[in-house]
């Protein structure tokens, strides 16, 4: 690329002019921003870079087993601390490596900033060695990705990358340095701001359009609010229970928004979806006006389109003017920050003559309760055989539902959603969008990096847990005291699921043979394992498990390998269509 | 519905391969596609003939503005506009052919503007479909060879887009 600086505002430098390397500008710019951890892996192309981080203490670098560790693991800090995060890789198989972390991290709106080495810039396009196109390869799964080929664009790009990755509809940016620009010298300028004509992204809510939604809202006979993802990232949450507190009406979320709104209070009425309960969608198939706050009409949400949310009338608020209307027809769009405009709606409502109608509220909430008492979370407890959602419900009262979870992909992410009740933001992390199998256990690792005190639980699966399971050694070398509840059922359990119901039980390569014995793989990284073979152990292993404060705890569940994740709405139904218990 | 989408956008290496890229990788259609830099010589200006529903479209347009280069984009087909496109064409001509085929360049308003003893080359500029009548008009044995520019287009008036 050419430079960007054509673009930006250079406003005068933090400190006197110096010269730098690269490098030495990358672990400045790295400074400057406040960065505080760094996740990577060196090679030769970013040797430089090792070799500045290696000369100061400001920023910290994470060396985990595998690029992909190292991604999930940055994009798991950004989310528990809303900050960006930063990975660091080297060219080649260090960048593919990184790929299926960024991707992951694009799907799911997370603002990361990459750093991978290139071969130096007179071998560009040469098949030299270690050489791949990496801004090629990550151009679709990344917000914006530069390759910068002088040294004196190096400042400014990292500028925009940082500011491209965290405003707007969050995201990845890749910066791909090659290795003779990291030794390149000039001096080095950080500049305070900048700005991009080409990238003005819209924070404040049309005030016209804010009051027809709240007047929309406050007219509606059955309302609802579905919220999600949108509202973590955009720090929303406080406005968001202001809101719906003073409307009184029914909320779900969607499995990115949990937490946003405390799910132990009586209007929340569980997540939506695939798997959501059987009140929320009865809710939102029912509801003459649907607010949608910061979620992006996802197919695991709304089932069949044609069928979705018949009677309503909706409203759409979210920063990225493309997620609206682009599955679901709305009635109110409204672009904007959710922060900023919760806001609004929340000044607007005081300013409204009238709110929603008390005897349709109260009949609403009556229908609601009804469909709450199909109570369609039980499961049947048993005193052989380990439930794998009792141990989650068992993991919540443990941790007084305060621990930050992170899950891998399959049943036991849903059983994780379903049944650890959070009542505050960024204690959940999961991939949704991409659905990465892998993520769970560097993602704990983020967390934990990010907060040290807190009791980070990863819940994964015996399938998912060998997609990272190098990554016990990094959590050895930095001491990190997670836990590791593996639901392990024997079989890609998901996978097995849908064998069971759409192809007659034709369990195709999803039973998991020659599975590792866990506790002693634990044992062999340093850690602590446990095992739980019966309900009678599980309580005792979470106990002992949670005492051991400042050791890694891997804890084997032997559950029931047949359990499936109720409700479920097969592809192709509508919401309303679930298969229950 | 056919549709001729601006875009104005940061002239800088890998720029085209978003735009072209946002178009593969979210199945839209593309008839053509021209890019070359404006009167400034940071920003190039994209023309893309597409189609698609209301719906479709809708997204384009906003998948497009999405894309950090892309400083703007206009949907020149809701009002009115000016669509050219150049092609060159190379076709046989000898004996009574020659007088045939320069007769037909002249009728579309051609230039002959390389010439064999057994062949011409026309330049014609206008809208695609009069490239497409001249080429029908053209016996088809005689064709060699066909460049096409792909839509340029302009709105009508005062104003820039
Ligand atoms: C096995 C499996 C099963 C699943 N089952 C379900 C299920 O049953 N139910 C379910 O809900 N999901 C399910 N998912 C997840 C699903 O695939 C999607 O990831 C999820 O539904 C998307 O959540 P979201 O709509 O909240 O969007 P997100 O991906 O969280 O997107 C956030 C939206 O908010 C916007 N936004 C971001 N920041 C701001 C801001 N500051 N202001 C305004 N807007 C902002 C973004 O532009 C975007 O449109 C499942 C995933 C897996 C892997
Ligand atoms: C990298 C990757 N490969 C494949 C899949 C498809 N997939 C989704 S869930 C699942 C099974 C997961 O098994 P396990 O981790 O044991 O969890 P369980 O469903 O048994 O709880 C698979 C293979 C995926 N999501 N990610
Ligand atoms: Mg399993």
């Amino acid at each position: 690329m050419t430079s960007p600086t054509t673009t930006h505002e250079r406003l005068s430098p933090k400190t006197e002019s110096e010269t730098l390397t690269g490098a030495e500008i990358v672990v400045r710019a790295l400074r400057d921003e406040g960065v505080e951890f760094v996740f990577g892996y060196p090679g030769g192309a970013v040797l430089y870079i090792y070799d500045a981080l290696d000369k100061q203490e400001a920023v910290q670098h994470v060396l985990v087993r595998h690029e992909q560790a190292a991604v999930h693991a940055a994009d798991a800090y950004s989310r528990v601390t809303g900050k960006v995060g930063v990975a660091l890789v080297t060219s080649g198989p260090g960048a593919t490596n990184a790929v299926t972390g960024i991707a992951t991290a694009y799907m799911d709106s997370v603002p990361l900033v990459v750093i991978s080495g290139q071969v130096p810039v007179a071998l560009i396009g040469n098949d030299a060695f270690q050489e791949v196109d990496t801004v090629g390869i990550t151009r679709p799964c990344t917000k914006h990705n530069f390759l910068v080929k002088d040294v004196k664009d190096l400042a400014s790009t990292l500028k925009a990358a940082f500011y491209l990755a965290a405003t707007g509809r969050p995201g990845p940016v890749l910066v791909d340095i090659p290795k003779d620009v990291t030794a390149h010298q000039c001096v080095y300028h950080y500049p305070d701001k900048i700005s991009l004509r080409s990238y003005k992204p819209t924070v404040k809510g049309h005030p016209g359009q804010v009051r027809k939604a709240m007047q929309m809202i406050a007219s509606a006979q059955r309302p609802m609010f579905y919220t999600g993802g949108g509202v973590v990232l955009g720090n929303a949450s406080e406005e968001l229970r202001k809101l719906v507190r003073s409307l009184n009406v029914p909320i779900t979320h969607t499995l990115m928004g949990l937490g946003a709104y405390p799910a132990s209070d009586p209007q929340f009425v569980g997540m939506l979806g695939m798997h959501g309960t059987y009140e929320a969608n009865m809710a939102v198939q029912h509801c003459d006006v649907l607010v949608a706050l910061g979620a992006r009409f996802d197919d695991r949400v709304t089932g069949n389109l044609a069928k979705f949310a018949p009677h309503a009338k909706i409203v759409h608020v979210d920063v990225d003017p493309s997620s609206i209307s682009k599955n679901v027809r709305v009635d109110v769009p409204i672009v904007g920050d959710l922060q900023q405009v919760l806001t609004e709606m929340n000044q607007v409502l005081g300013e409204l003559d009238a709110l929603n109608d008390p005897h349709a509220m109260q009949a609403w909430w009556a229908q609601i309760a009804e469909w709450r008492k199909r109570d369609c979370l039980h499961y049947q407890q048993d005193d052989q055989i380990i439930k794998p959602q009792f141990v989650v419900q068992k993991l919540f009262e443990l941790t007084a539902g305060d621990a930050i979870v992170t899950s891998d992909v399959g049943q036991h992410q849903m059983w994780a959603a379903q049944f650890y009740g959070f009542d505050k933001p960024r204690r959940w992390v999961n991939s949704g969008g991409l659905g990465t199998m892998g993520f769970g256990l560097p993602a704990a690792m983020g967390a934990q990096v990010a907060e040290p005190d807190a009791t980070v639980v990863c819940i994964t699966g015996d399938g998912s847990i060998q997609m990272n399971i190098q990554e016990l050694s990094t959590c050895q070398q930095y001491k990190l005291p997670l836990k590791v509840a593996c639901l392990n059922n024997h079989y890609l359990g998901m996978v097995r699921q849908w064998q069971e119901f759409f192809y007659e039980d034709r369990y195709a390569m999803s039973y998991v043979d020659a599975l590792p014995d866990f506790v002693k793989l634990a044992e062999a990284y340093g850690h602590i394992g446990l095992r739980a073979d019966t309900p009678a152990d599980v309580e005792p292993v979470i106990r002992e498990a949670l005492r051991l404060k400042d050791r890694m705890v891997f804890m084997d569940f032997r559950v029931d390998a047949k359990e499936n994740v109720y409700p479920m709405v097969p592809v192709g139904s509508g919401l309303s269509e679930m298969i229950l218990v | 519905m056919r549709h001729i989408i601006s875009i104005l956008l940061e002239n800088e290496a890998g720029a085209l391969s978003r735009v072209a890229g946002l178009f593969s990788a979210r199945g839209y259609n593309i008839e053509a596609m021209t890019v070359a830099p404006t009167h400034d010589a940071s920003i190039s200006r994209m023309t893309v003939a597409t189609s698609g529903s209301e719906e479709i479209m809708e997204q384009v347009l906003k998948q497009l503005n999405k894309l950090i280069e892309v400083i703007r984009v206009h949907d020149l087909s809701e009002g009115p506009h000016i669509e050219r496109e150049l092609m060159l064409i190379k076709v046989h001509a000898v004996g009574p052919d020659r007088e045939e085929v320069k007769r037909l360049s002249d009728i579309f308003r051609g230039r002959i503007i390389d010439v064999t003893d057994r062949s011409y080359t026309i330049e014609l500029t206008g809208p695609g479909d009069k490239l497409d009548a001249f080429i029908h008009a053209l016996d088809p044995g005689m064709v060699i060879e066909v460049v096409r520019s792909g839509a340029s287009a302009i709105s009508r008036g005062a104003k820039a887009i």
